[in-house]
């Protein structure tokens, strides 16, 4: 499905991978701040919300990429970033570049799917994970962990290490899947920036961390370079969550963060992969401020904890 | 439950350094019948957990961090979560962990702009104290699609900067000190306000 995947299949591949690694690198740099990547003043609304949504159809239909069901409010400004880089000043400019170029379309599929994480995110996550469901997982002989949605792995080593810490790791299977190839790639490699790793150990100390956070991984030129260990028993593949359907049971399923992207129908089909997905009894992490209130599966889920969005299905 | 007809339906709120005492001073001042949501992002850092709760302390409407996709009601205060951009649709809220806009998530500029799509021209823009441009944009674009915009006086900020950039951005703001914008907002319910005679801040 996805156009990364496909090409790297082709007679091209060693120069179309170094040219994507190229391009990988500029989108995938951090951020620490950009101007606003929105709407021109003065840009008409009404045309606005026609535009992107012809935008969307047209890459849907020609493409098969389906970003019809994102949130407006964020999938818009997301557009403009791209816009204002590829140096257009209208959706429909955009849209006429993405057609008639998929080099344009992969740029701007990866300002649409990727999702800028950290490890170890939310550490009261992390500790309420070890408190309550921990505890919970120690009484299969095995464990099934769906990471959905895990861009480029910062989370899925997070996890990792915890379930080493806890002595679970070597009962556990991590499927860790994200609709974009690239990212997956990044994720597989375990390689980090170096400069992030301060902020990374403040939040593993706070996460509940049993260890020295430094034994995970050897400093390489500016990367950090993760233990192939914590990999072992983690299975990057690539799915979608918009069209690709249940693929096993798990015990856990962990989606922090990415359904903030998605519009409220969309949310209520993604929650309903997520519930046949489940164990009687599993457990669906959602992020910090995600909550399963508002979608159509309220009642099939008790919290286990409510702040940090640790729900146990109960029926 | 429903919203006033023929007067504004979203009060969002911008606020930076001094914010505290600034919000507590509005929230406590605002009747306990309030029945237009407000929407506030104030910058902060990822560990301020305790906003919601000094501020509900003082205030006779719910005091809430908003979740996403979360509905928007009246008898609401709707503080964004910290390390999130918080977002308005039409009627309730999503939020975003895109990358910091001008240092800063969450970002006035980007719930202001949200707000000004979703609930124009039913908008009231409010920007307070704060030591950056945050919000003149978004209080701009607010004002252009006929919302109405209210700014904290300079002289009573705390920090003046983040109204002064928004009196340039938006010369036509209501110009209040800090303990009159509450009684202001109970009293333009139901109304439509003009723009203000131009000030020079």
């Amino acid at each position: 499905m996805a156009v990364a995947a496909r090409d790297t299949e082709t007679a091209g591949k060693a120069k179309d991978d170094e040219r994507r690694r190229r391009r990988d690198d500029s989108a995938l740099q951090p951020r620490a701040s950009a101007h606003l990547p929105d709407t021109p003043p003065g840009y008409p609304p009404e045309l606005e919300r026609v535009e992107v949504a012809v935008l969307l159809e047209a890459v849907f239909r020609h493409y098969g990429f389906d970003f019809r069901s994102y949130a407006f409010s964020s999938v818009k400004r997301r557009l403009w970033k791209r816009i204002h880089a590829e140096g257009l000043a209208t959706v429909s400019q955009l849209q006429d570049r993405v057609l008639h170029d998929p080099d344009a379309l992969e740029r701007l599929l990866l300002d649409l799917s990727i999702n800028v994480t950290a490890m170890f995110r939310d550490p009261g996550f992390y500790r309420a994970f070890r408190t309550h469901v921990v505890p919970l997982l120690r009484t299969y002989p095995f464990i099934r962990v769906w990471h959905a949605g895990c861009s480029t792995g910062e989370e899925v080593y997070s996890m990792a290490i915890l379930l080493q810490e806890e002595g679970l790791y070597d009962r556990a299977r991590i499927y860790a899947t994200d609709i974009n190839e690239i990212v997956l790639q990044r994720a597989r490699a375990g390689i980090f920036p170096l400069e992030k790793m301060q902020e990374y150990t403040e939040n593993y100390i706070r996460a509940g961390g049993t260890r020295s956070f430094s034994e995970y991984y050897t400093a390489l030129y500016d990367g950090a370079l993760f233990n192939s260990s914590l990999t072992r028993n983690v299975v990057f593949s690539q799915h979608n969550l918009v069209t690709d359907g249940s693929f096993s049971e798990f015990h856990v399923i962990l989606c922090r963060n990415v359904m903030i992207y998605f519009d409220r129908e969309l949310q209520n089909r993604v929650h309903d992969l997520f519930y046949q997905s489940l164990v009687q009894l599993g457990i669906l992490c959602l992020g910090n401020k995600e909550t399963i209130r508002f979608t159509r599966y309220e009642d099939r889920y008790e919290a286990l904890d409510l702040k940090e969005k640790i729900y146990r299905r109960v029926e | 439950m429903t919203a006033p007809v023929a007067g504004y339906r979203l009060v969002v709120v911008g606020v930076s350094a001094g914010g505290l005492f600034a919000l507590r001073t509005i929230v406590a001042g605002l009747p306990a019948d309030f029945d237009i949501p407000i929407a506030v992002v104030q910058h902060r850092s990822r560990d301020s957990e305790l906003l919601c709760e000094l501020l509900q302390e003082c205030a006779p409407l719910v005091v809430t961090e908003a979740n996403d996709k979360e509905p928007i009601l009246p008898g609401h205060v709707y503080v964004g979560p910290p390390d999130y951009h918080l977002l308005v649709e039409d009627g309730y809220f999503v939020l975003s962990i895109d990358e910091p806009v001008r240092f800063s998530r969450p970002s006035v500029d980007v719930m202001f702009l949200s707000a000004a799509d979703a609930y124009s021209p039913d908008v009231v823009g409010v920007v307070l104290t704060g030591a950056n441009g945050d919000g003149s944009r978004g209080l701009r674009a607010i004002v252009d699609r006929g919302g109405y915009a209210l700014v904290q006086d300079p002289a009573t900020a705390e920090v003046a900067v983040m109204p002064q950039q928004a009196l340039k951005a938006v010369p036509t703001a209501c110009v209040l000190p800090l303990e009159k914008i509450a009684p202001h907002l109970a009293s333009i319910r139901g109304r439509r306000m003009p723009p203000c005679r131009p000030v020079h801040a």
